[in-house]
């Protein structure tokens, strides 16, 4: 019986694998989700099945208090994954990632306390490699929770999303982290309680400290950040219960989030230690005061907006966080709509760090209907930002921002851009002249072949819909 | 040699070898009750060595098997790949089951860390894998 669990085990690790794959395509995705539910069945019901050859002989088991579990969680996660507008993702997956930390906690501790079930000692004579194995686990676990409560805050708008520095924090936090280690080690030679939820509690003040100063936008790279660890958490539990496939799966998601904190890190020509010291940017921007004192600007309307569009071949559209903020992203769909009516030809660009996760504005523009295969990548679309006629900014700055190939010294250089400069038009939809997340000037709003539209991103392009019709 | 003499050694060869006979005895009553204490600690500490390695080995090759299949994740699903590793890291349910099942009295508290921990996963993977399914049905291609 036991080997059948292991095999089914494999079974459910390839499912997992296939989930993952899937997601190579729109077309294949749904079926790898499907995939991906398969492989949790099996884990569970395997699991169940086989839970009297996993325990010690003659254990009594209570199956109910399993099921009651699993009725009190389903009902909740399914109607908030139905309930949750698209726009509030980014938070959504934050407090997901707190679940799987504060999940790694309780499996860590309750295999402190009852190893037994688990094989791997007894209370209180744990062997000392499980013990460091659960205190790896335990410690990513209580780091992965209170994090992401800190980054769900943040994205939910409970605190600002303006970086908290304070003094003398990375020493704070490198003590912390010594300290760990040398609990980890008391534990393993005692055996301790105390040293055990000492752990938990600083590991537990380490994710706040880590995360409370890292600001708004980096919000991309510290959520995929938190991806990795809730899987690494799991692959930590999966070492101490000695379980393949709770091994096999946190290092999937371990290495998947790994690799999207690298690319949302070169999408902003950062090193991820740069990023995780934070202390950058913040949401407040600061009037532009360019060098020379206030310059001139193009200042153009909607129905302009509108008589521009409608008499250019190629438009492409730039959304950013500004357009989630906004909601706009049904507008803007409707705009591209009736343009592509007048025979232009639409096309949306998106920067990889645009908006608050990975992927945020590609989801968007699904969630209003516009096809995947008008959306394109930077690198898929730079290029055809010459031969268009109009860029159509809403919500974006900093990536379009042509200082990051041509001002050494701005804090943005070196990040690749949307190079919406190189557009015969380009249309820059913003509330001010504001500088963007880095607090980098753009200039590109005083150029003679930009108009600016000022106005909230929605009712602008609501506006132009009007102009269209 | 005297009879006497041959008769004479011969007992006490044969005292001799009941002494050993009998020490032999103790000694493997010993090593009986011995061996049963000793020998799951010998195959324990052998046991979580090489069951070690191969964990590890499991654990690095999942490694690269995610490294390869994620980089093929088109950027554009980066959001549902997001929520489905979440939804998929729940997996760590698996040891909360283990947890939350034995009945008694000396279980009770980690039994009730692994009812809380099958709580949270449980939410988890309902919510992780709808809203995937949610965000993936919304992507269409050009009609």
């Amino acid at each position: 019986m036991l080997e059948f669990a292991y095999l089914a085990y494999i079974v459910a690790a390839i499912c997992f694998i296939l989930a993952l794959r899937g997601l190579s395509s729109p077309e294949t995705a749904r079926m790898g989700n499907i995939y991906g539910m398969t492989g949790m069945g099996i884990a569970v019901l395997v699991t169940l099945i086989a839970m009297p050859q996993i325990l010690p002989p003659d254990t009594p088991i209570r199956i109910w208090l399993i099921i009651l579990g699993i009725v009190i969680g389903a009902p909740i996660g399914t109607y908030i994954a139905l309930k949750i507008p698209m726009t509030a993702l980014p938070q959504l997956v934050a407090a997901f990632h707190s679940l799987v930390g504060l999940a790694a906690v309780f499996v860590a501790a309750a295999a402190f306390y009852n190893p037994s079930a688990y094989g791997i000692g007894s209370f209180g004579d744990i062997a000392v490699a499980s013990l460091i194995e659960m205190s790896i686990g335990v410690a990513i676990g209580a780091i992965t929770f209170t994090g992401s409560v800190v980054a769900f805050t943040k994205l939910q708008g409970l605190v600002s999303g303006n970086p908290l520095v304070f003094p003398l924090q990375h020493p704070l936090n490198a003590g912390l982290a010594v300290l760990t280690v040398i609990l980890v080690i008391i534990l393993c030679s005692t055996n301790s309680e105390l040293a055990f939820w000492l752990i938990v509690l600083i590991s537990l003040a380490l994710g706040l400290l880590l995360i409370l100063p890292i600001g708004g936008a980096d919000m991309p790279v510290v959520i995929s950040m938190l991806n990795s660890y809730s899987g690494w958490a799991a692959a930590g539990i999966g070492f101490t219960l000695q379980n393949q496939l709770l091994i096999v799966t946190g290092a999937l998601v371990g290495a998947s989030g790994a690799i999207l904190s690298y690319i949302m890190c070169k999408g902003m020509n950062r090193s991820i230690f740069n990023v995780i010291l934070g202390g950058f940017g913040g949401e407040s921007a600061g009037p532009a005061a360019g060098p020379g004192g206030p310059r001139n600007v193009k200042q153009g309307s909607a129905d302009d907006a509108a008589f521009i569009m409608k008499n250019a071949q190629n438009v492409i559209v730039v959304p950013g966080y500004g357009m989630a903020v906004a909601q706009a992203q049904h507008a803007v769909r409707e705009m591209g709509e009736l343009l592509k009516a007048e025979g232009v030809n639409v096309k949306y660009a998106i920067h990889p760090v645009a908006g608050r996760m990975p992927g945020h504005m590609n989801v968007l523009l699904a969630e209003a209907n516009v096809p995947y295969d008008e959306v394109f990548e930077l690198e898929d679309i730079n290029r055809d930002f010459a031969s268009c006629d109009v860029a159509y900014v809403i919500g974006a700055n900093d990536v379009t921002n042509p200082a990051a190939k041509t001002d050494p010294t701005s804090s943005i250089y070196g990040m690749p851009i949307l190079d919406v400069e190189k557009a015969k038009t380009v249309l820059f939809v913003k509330r001010s002249l504001g500088s963007g997340y880095a607090g980098v000037d753009n200039e590109l709003f005083f150029r003679d072949n930009t108009m600016m539209l000022f106005g909230d991103a929605k009712k602008m392009t609501e506006e132009i819909v009007k102009g269209l019709e | 040699m005297e009879p006497q003499d041959i008769i004479q050694n011969a007992q006490q060869l044969l005292q001799e070898s009941q002494r050993l006979a009998e020490r032999a005895r103790e000694l493997a009553e010993a090593a009986q009750v011995a061996a049963p204490a000793a020998a799951p600690e010998v195959a324990a500490a052998a046991g979580h060595g090489s069951l070690f390695l191969m964990l590890l080995t499991v654990f690095a090759l999942a490694c690269f098997v995610g490294y390869y299949v994620v980089w093929r994740v088109t950027p554009a699903l980066h959001s549902p790949l997001m929520s489905v590793t979440n939804a998929v890291s729940s997996v760590i349910i698996v040891g909360a089951l283990i947890a939350a099942s034995p009945a008694g009295g000396e279980f009770l508290f980690s039994a009730i860390l692994g009812f809380l921990a099958v709580i949270l996963a449980s939410v988890n993977i309902f919510g992780g894998f709808i809203v995937t399914q949610r965000m993936l049905h919304m992507y269409q291609k050009k009609k």
